[in-house]
C-alpha cells in the first residue's frame, strides 16, 4: 500500500508541472496616484490552473495589496470578470494553458466603468441599467394558489437569456457603452429579453417601451463583442435583435 | 479637489505623490448616474423609425444606385456620352426625374442618418455633438433643397 503511493509522489516531483508565468497587472490605487500603471509578477504555477489561482498566489504570497473581486470562484457568481489578454473573461473560468503562458498575461479591469482600485470597478451604472428594465416577474390579477405553469416550449423561448450571471463582461466589451456610458448595455437587454419572452410575464410592453429609448436597443451596432465576451455562451446579439424585432412587429 | 487633479501629473513625475489615505485621487463620476440634469424620458419612436428607415432605404438604394451607375458609366458608350444634352434628354421623362429625386432624397437622408449615428457614437462632449450635428443637418438640408430645385426647375433651353 505504501510503496505505490511513494512511487507516485516521486514520479510527480521528477516531472514538475509548474512553469514560470508572468502576470502583467494594471494597478491603480487612488491613495497613491491618480494614474494606473502596469506591474509584472513572476509566479510558479501549474498551467492547468486558472488565472484566478494565479491572482490568489500573488495576493497571498507576493503582494497583499492586489485588489480584485471574486466570490464563488466557479463561474457562477460573476464577480471576477476582467480583461485578460485584451479580452473580457472570468478569471475563474480561464485556464492559464489556454492563453499562451509563454508571453506575459495582461490583466486589467473591465473597461467603461470607473476603476476604484486595481481590478475593482464601480458596478453601479451597470446595475442601474439592469434595474431600469424591471428584471422581475410582473403579473396582473389574483395570485394562483399553485405554481404558474408553463409549457416546455414556452420555457425554451427564453432559456438562453436565463443563464446571465451579471458579470458585466458583455456590457464592458461594448464599444457603444465605452463612449458615454448612456447605452443600456447588452446585459440589461438580455435580462429584459428574459422577461419579455416569458409567457407568464405581463409587463413585456412596458419593458419594450423602456428599451425603445434613445439609448436603448437602437444603439446596438451588432459588433458581436458581447457574444464573444459572454462567459456563459449566451447569444447576446441575437437576444438584442429579437427585442428589436419584437418592438417593430408589436407596433405595426 | 479640481486643483489637485490639474497638478497631479507634475507631482507624480517628481516622485512625491499628492495622494494618500486621507486625500485619495478624485473619483470619476459614473456617467449613468441620475442627476437633476438627466432628462426625464428620451423615449419616442424616432430611433426606431430611423433604424427602420436605414434598412428600407438601403434596400431601395441598392437598386437605384446600381441602376444609376450602369446607365451613367457602363451602358451605351460609357461615361463619354454624358453631357448637357444627355442629362436634358433623361430629365425630359418624368420617370428619370422621379428616379433621380428619390435617389437624392434617400441617399442624403440615409447618409445623414448614418453620420448622425457616427457622431452620437464617437463625439464625447455634448458641445462637440451639437456643432457636428448642426453642420451635418445644414449640409443635408442645403443639398436636398438645391438638388430638388434643380430637378424641378431644370430648363433644357438654357443658354
Amino acid at each position: 500500500m505504501a510503496t505505490p503511493t511513494l512511487e507516485k509522489v516521486e514520479a510527480e516531483s521528477a516531472a514538475s508541472p509548474y512553469i514560470t508565468v508572468t502576470f502583467r497587472i494594471r494597478r491603480f490605487n487612488p491613495e497613491v496616484s491618480d494614474t494606473a500603471e502596469w506591474q509584472d509578477f513572476q509566479i510558479e504555477i501549474d498551467p492547468k490552473e486558472r488565472v484566478l489561482d494565479g491572482l490568489h498566489k500573488i495576493k497571498w504570497d507576493l503582494d497583499g495589496t492586489l485588489t480584485f473581486r471574486r466570490s464563488c470562484a466557479h463561474g457562477i457568481c460573476g464577480s471576477d470578470a476582467m480583461r485578460i489578454n485584451g479580452k473580457n473573461r472570468l478569471a475563474c473560468k480561464t485556464l492559464i494553458k489556454d492563453i499562451n503562458p509563454e508571453k506575459p498575461i495582461t490583466i486589467e479591469a473591465i473597461k467603461g466603468l470607473t476603476v476604484m482600485k486595481d481590478l475593482v470597478v464601480d458596478m453601479e451604472p451597470f446595475f442601474q441599467a439592469y434595474r431600469d428594465v424591471m428584471p422581475f416577474l410582473v403579473t396582473k390579477g389574483n395570485e394562483p394558489t399553485r405554481e404558474r405553469r408553463q409549457s416546455p416550449e414556452d420555457r425554451e423561448r427564453f432559456d438562453d437569456t436565463t443563464k446571465c450571471i451579471l458579470c458585466a463582461a458583455c456590457t464592458s466589451s461594448c464599444p457603444v457603452f465605452w463612449n458615454d456610458g448612456q447605452y443600456f448595455g447588452p446585459a440589461a437587454i438580455v435580462n429584459a429579453h428574459r422577461f419579455i419572452f416569458d409567457s407568464r410575464d405581463e409587463a413585456g410592453e412596458q419593458r419594450l417601451e423602456i428599451l425603445n429609448d434613445k439609448d436603448g436597443v437602437w444603439r446596438c451596432r451588432t459588433t458581436f463583442n458581447c457574444t464573444d465576451a459572454c462567459p456563459r455562451g449566451i447569444e447576446v446579439t441575437k437576444a438584442i435583435q429579437e427585442v428589436k424585432r419584437a418592438l417593430i412587429t408589436r407596433r405595426f | 479637489m479640481s486643483a489637485d487633479t490639474s497638478s497631479s501629473a507634475i507631482g507624480e513625475v517628481q516622485g512625491a505623490s499628492l495622494y494618500d489615505v486621507d486625500n485619495p485621487a478624485p473619483y470619476i463620476e459614473a456617467p449613468r448616474k441620475r442627476t437633476s440634469k438627466t432628462p426625464r424620458s428620451t423615449r419616442g419612436n424616432f430611433e426606431m423609425a430611423a433604424w427602420l428607415f436605414m434598412r428600407l432605404s438601403g434596400i431601395v438604394l441598392v437598386v437605384l444606385v446600381i441602376g444609376h451607375l450602369l446607365i451613367q458609366l457602363v451602358l451605351d458608350g460609357g461615361v463619354s456620352k454624358i453631357g448637357f444634352a444627355f442629362v436634358a434628354g433623361r430629365w425630359a421623362s418624368p420617370f428619370w426625374q422621379v428616379w433621380d429625386l428619390l435617389m437624392l432624397w434617400l441617399a442624403m437622408l440615409h447618409g445623414a442618418n448614418g453620420l448622425r449615428t457616427v457622431i452620437n457614437d464617437y463625439a464625447e462632449r455634448a458641445n462637440t455633438r451639437l456643432w457636428l450635428k448642426g453642420l451635418l443637418y445644414t449640409a443635408t438640408v442645403f443639398t436636398i433643397l438645391l438638388g430638388t430645385l434643380v430637378i424641378f426647375t431644370f430648363d433644357p433651353n438654357i443658354r
